[in-house]
Order: structure tokens, then sequence, then C-alpha cells
């Protein structure tokens, strides 16, 4: 995974609370290979009802701006792949299902928080139509229809975006520790290893 | 004097391996369960010519994507089975595979072969891993990468979170489960109202619980937010897990003991956050609409959004219109079409005692299907003649899986179709596309089996001791 620091591009609003995963991505496409691309799956059921879902008018959108809890529910990882095989960058809400602002930020997305407010204002602005959006991942900031405003992230979660850190590398530097760990756990506990 | 301290607390030092400067700890990771939605993390692992780190510790099970009925499966099924039989095999991981004995829903066998114990670290790739904290462990759900990572050097990272503990003092009523506890504080609450926290159940009401009931109150953590759940074992605890096939025996069975009666709150621990409710109050629940937060005593009226406030108005408005209900009609008036028992929420035996002593003698006005939570349940619940009330009334008695609940194995509800559901999600299309949830506990779905629409269980259970 690369890492990044500033996103230009366009914002589009969903101005639902508890867009859960299942939502996102229905079980029954996640059998597919990844290497298909998950994209066509993103709130696909949404999508084919409403012609006019606001994902269906725009050509492009790189920014999500929603209502909280978004990404609740089940974990699957596969909601965050089909958010960014559509080429979303950021996602914009008061709040995100931990499991799934964990396994965003794996994969290179954004879940940035705002406060209920400035969500509400953008919402009301945008409506249907999709708005300019720049993010700087460095100030913590972005500018989406002409609007500034800080958002609140995590700054271990700013250094992962920022620099594309794979944990398992940076776990691989403390092996000695790991082993160290596991042989002092399991001498003081045995009872905690599977009974043969 | 050392300060007092949470049961999160002491768990999280028990497993804390080094904690970086930014506050994320490594934690030891004890347990890992894997099932067929892990083949992306085994495919990231095959990717970088790893190997699973530690596979004694390492359990996979086929539980998804298991079929539960007779007939031909399906190719793209059959394929995710086999993946997982592949990845498992190439990997030294024990599976429990569709033809074990063992074979089950992972948060079912998990507690069932003794490998959930208090005081361990468990993680799955999957959001209802927070049932395990019901015998004091340390367990919750990951993503894909996660899982990748747990394969690959049997930690996590994580930051610890902040800590909320619910009380329910008092004693339920008749026909009132953990179902029940579980959807009224969420209802309370909201889907988000324990977001990064852990919770601790606590209170007379969540004591007098069997192991069965406090799983499925922690398992259902997630749906109020919460990172996990967890219940400070006791003697119930102990009780059920003596003897089990991987729990430990003889010495060090001594050991644990002592070791896990030391897991619990100190007296003057604080919490960030402490929320009381009287078990006098929880009602026999369902829901309306398309978040578990949607609850409210079956005895309510579906709500008027013309009467919620902002954001909340347009959420129950397009709920409403999804579920095919109108404001103000009585809950007890809403017809369904069909029932399903079952799921890590529900699937376990008391749970299939508790519908069957409603559904005994009498007849389902509608279809459904009851899916074990596992093949030893499944033998259990055949030998204490539970099956055979369900098919009686006209249910059907299906294999263990997750069926129904996620509709991965071909198990669905139909479009339109309205569903009493032993569940934990009723996201809009979760049992199928354009499938109508209702959630409730086993009982309230044997209710409306009975009746033909949601029903209040308590009358149906007069006379019945």
């Amino acid at each position: 995974m690369s890492g990044w620091t500033t996103i230009t591009g366009r914002a589009v609003a969903l101005p639902q609370a508890n867009i859960d995963t299942d939502q996102l991505i229905a079980a029954r496409f996640m059998s597919a290979p990844r290497s298909e691309g998950y994209g066509r799956f993103l709130l696909h059921d949404a999508r084919q009802d409403q012609a006019d879902h606001v994902l269906n008018r725009h050509d492009r959108a790189d920014v999500l701006v929603t209502r909280r809890n978004f990404g609740s529910g089940s974990s699957r990882e596969a909601a965050v792949y089909a958010l960014v095989d559509f080429g979303i960058k950021a996602v914009f809400a008061p709040s995100f299902g931990d499991i799934f602002a964990s396994n965003a930020v794996n994969n290179g997305l954004l879940p940035a928080r705002l406060t209920e407010d400035e969500i509400e204002m953008l919402i009301g602005e945008m409506g249907q139509d999709d708005a300019p959006a720049t993010v700087d991942l460095i100030s913590g900031t972005a500018v989406i229809g002409g609007h500034k405003m800080s958002f609140d992230l995590d700054p271990a979660w700013q250094q992962k975006l920022v620099n594309g850190w794979d944990d398992i590398d940076l776990t691989a530097q403390h092996s000695d520790q790991i082993t160290k760990f596991r042989a002092a756990r399991f001498a003081a506990h045995p009872w905690a290893l599977p009974a043969p | 004097m050392t300060t007092p301290q949470t049961l999160l607390a002491k768990l999280w030092a028990a497993h804390e391996i080094m904690q970086r400067e930014d506050g994320t700890s490594l934690l030891w990771v004890d347990r890992h369960f894997v099932h067929e939605g892990s083949h992306h993390a085994f495919a990231k692992l095959d990717s970088r010519s790893k190997k699973v780190a530690a596979p004694e510790l390492t359990f996979g099970v086929v539980d998804h994507y298991a079929p539960t009925r007779a007939g031909d499966v399906a190719p793209d099924i059959r394929r995710m089975i086999d993946t997982l039989g592949r990845n498992a095999k190439a990997h030294g991981v024990r599976l429990f595979d569709l033809r074990d004995p063992g074979q089950g829903i992972v948060h079912v066998i998990g507690p069932e072969q003794g490998l959930t114990l208090p005081g361990l670290l468990i993680n799955c790739g999957d959001s209802h891993t927070s049932t395990h904290g019901a015998f004091g462990a340390l367990a919750f759900g990951v993503g894909a990468t996660e899982v990748a990572h747990i394969l690959a050097t049997q930690t996590i990272w994580q930051k610890r979170p902040k800590t909320m503990r619910i009380t329910f003092e008092g004693v339920l009523g008749v026909g009132v489960s953990a179902k029940d506890m579980a959807l009224h504080w969420i209802a309370q609450l909201g889907a988000d109202g324990a977001r990064g926290h852990a919770i601790e159940y606590a209170g007379s009401a969540v004591e007098a619980l069997s192991m069965e009931g406090r799983l499925t109150l922690c398992n259902l953590s997630i749906e109020g937010g919460a990172r996990l759940g967890l219940v400070a074992p006791d003697q119930v605890t102990f009780e059920y897990l003596k003897g089990r096939n991987f729990a430990p025996k003889g010495a060090a069975w001594d050991q644990a003991v002592e070791d896990w009666t030391k897991l619990k709150t100190d007296s003057a621990a604080i919490f960030d956050q402490e929320v009381a409710f009287d078990a006098a109050d929880v009602a026999p629940t369902v829901t309306w609409g398309t978040s578990p937060e949607d609850a409210l005593p079956i005895t309510g009226h579906v709500p008027d959004p013309d009467q919620l406030g902002g954001a909340k108005q347009g959420q129950a408005r397009a709920a409403l219109e999804y579920m095919g209900l109108s404001a103000g009609m009585r809950l007890q008036d809403v017809a369904v079409d069909e029932v399903f028992i079952g799921s890590c929420t529900n699937g376990r035996i008391e749970d299939l005692r508790l519908a069957a002593k409603v559904l005994a003698g009498r007849k389902a006005k509608v279809p459904g299907l009851v899916s074990p939570g596992s093949a030893a349940i499944k033998k259990q619940a055949e030998a204490e003649g539970l099956a055979q009330i369900f098919t009686d009334a006209g249910l059907e008695w299906a294999d263990s899986g997750c069926s129904m609940c996620v509709g991965m194995n071909g198990d669905r509800v139909d479009a339109g179709k309205r569903c009493a559901s032993s569940t934990n999600r009723n996201f809009k299309g979760r049992q199928g596309r354009g499938a109508r949830t209702h959630l409730m506990s086993p009982a309230m779905v044997a209710a409306a089996a009975v009746s033909g629409h949601l029903a209040d269980v308590r009358p149906l259970l007069e006379g019945r001791s």
C-alpha cells in the first residue's frame, strides 16, 4: 500500500445514518476474487433501485460526506474494497464503525470525523450535486464546497496513511519480544494452551 | 496500594507485548478463528510467502457458507468451502469441516469445544467475535488485513478502548431473555452508543444468566457499536467449561480456576461511562426498522417519523418504507411471512429449548427454518425431542451454519417478505435483497410463528413451566 498526503477531487453526499457494511457490499458478492474489482458492488442494491442515486448521477466521486455510524456492522473488509475500487479515497462522517475505520486505514482510505453540524451543513448545501474537495492529511484539514474544516483523526492512523505502512513489516522488528512474550505467557499460564 | 483496575485493564496488561509512543499496543493473540471469509487474508499471506506463525493456536471452521439443507451446492459456495480446506491443510490448521462432529458456527463452537476460555485474547475476522467475552475473554472482530497480520505474527496492534459498564439489577420477567436485554440497551443508547468502548456487563440480572444468555448479550455488543463485551467469569463459567474437549485438565485446570477467579473489576475501579437499567423494565422486544437501535417492547406501536426530530425523522421514514410498515400501527398487528431460529446470537441449546416450549403442541401459521448453532447442538436437540417439536409444528429442521442470518449459503428471505428472526441484524438486504427482518428472541420468534404475526410470548407461556 502506498502512502498519500493530499487528495483533489469531487465530493458527494449520502444523507443517511447507519450505512452498514451489508449495504456497502451485500454478502452475495463476497465470494468474488478481489482481482476482478469490487467497485461495481458498492451500494449495489441502492444504486440499482434508485436511478437517481447520487453515485449514479456523477461520473466521479473521490470523497463521501455522510451521517453518523458509517460502516457499522459486519467486519467485512470487502466494504472498504468496494469503496476503494470505486475510487473513493476519503469518507467524512460524525462517526464510524470501529472495525470499518481500522479496515479503511489498512487500505489507504481516510475515515475522517467532522462534527454533526459540519456534516449537516455540507449535506444541506450539496444536496444531490457534487462539490470540489481537497484533503490535506498533514495539516488535518479539508476544503469541501469552499468550506475549510479541520477533521479529527487518530495521529497513529494519520502516520499510517501518510507512510503507507504495512503492519506485518512493522511487527517483524519486534519478533524477539514476541517470542519471549509467548514463552513467558505459556510458562506462567499453561492452561492458556489448547489441551492436547 | 495499587490502583483499582477494571477487568479490561487486567486483560489488556496480560496481553501487552509492548506499547508504541502513540499509545498503540502490540497484543499477544491466544486463539485465532478463521472461516471461509478469511480467504483474502490467506491470499495476502501467500503473496508474501509467509506461513501461519502459530497453527496450534489457529482453528478453522466452515460456517458462513455451510449448506444447511440437502441438495446441490452452488459452485461458488463449494469453492469458498474448498478454499478454506486447502488453506487450512497448507498451513497445518485444525479445521472443523462440514463432516466434523465439532462443526458449527464459530462463536458457538469456540465455547462448546473449550477453545474459548476466561483470560484469553481471541480474534476472528467476524464482528460477532465479541460473543466470547461472555467468558471474560478479550475477544473482538477484525478485518482481513488484521487477520493476515495475526496469521503471520500471532499478534495484533490495537489502541485500548474506553470502558463502559452496563448494569442490569433485579430480575427479568417471564418470557424475557438476554436478547431483550441487549435490544433494550441498544434502543436506549443507539447503534453507536458504545462506539470505541469495551462494555462490561454487570449486575444481578447478568450474574443470573446462563452461559448461553451471557453469550447472547456479549454477541450483540457490536450492534451497539462496542468493540467488545465482557462478563466476569464465575462459577457458572467454570461449570460450563469443565471437561470440554480443549479446556485444561488436571493441575492445569486447578491453576486456571485460580487465575480466572482474579478476573474481575476491582470494587473502586472507574469506568469512562456507567449505564444502569432495571431488569424489571425489560419487556419482550422487537425491532421495527433497519437498525438494531430501532427496537421497542412488543406492546408498542410503530413510531411516527413526523414526531421525531432532525436526521432521525428521515431515517425512520426510510426505514418504514423499506419495512412496508405504517406509522402508529400496533407492532402485534404486523403479519409475518416466515420465521428463522438460529445464528451465533441465538442458536444454542437453551435458545432451542425456549422456542420449543412455546411451539410444543402448536402449529406454526407460517413456514420457517430452524438451524442449530452446531452439529453437537443438533444432536442434543434431537435427543431431547426438541427437533420433533419443531417439525411437528411445521418448521424445517436443518443443519448448522450461519444460514439465514447472513444468507451467504443460499438460505435467504425473498424480496418483500417479512421474517421474524432470532438473528442480530435487521440491516437492509441482510437476509436477502429486499428482505424485511424483525429481530427478537427465539421464544418471540416461536410466538410469531404460531400467531402469524409479531406477538407477545408471555400469554403463550401461561401454564407452561
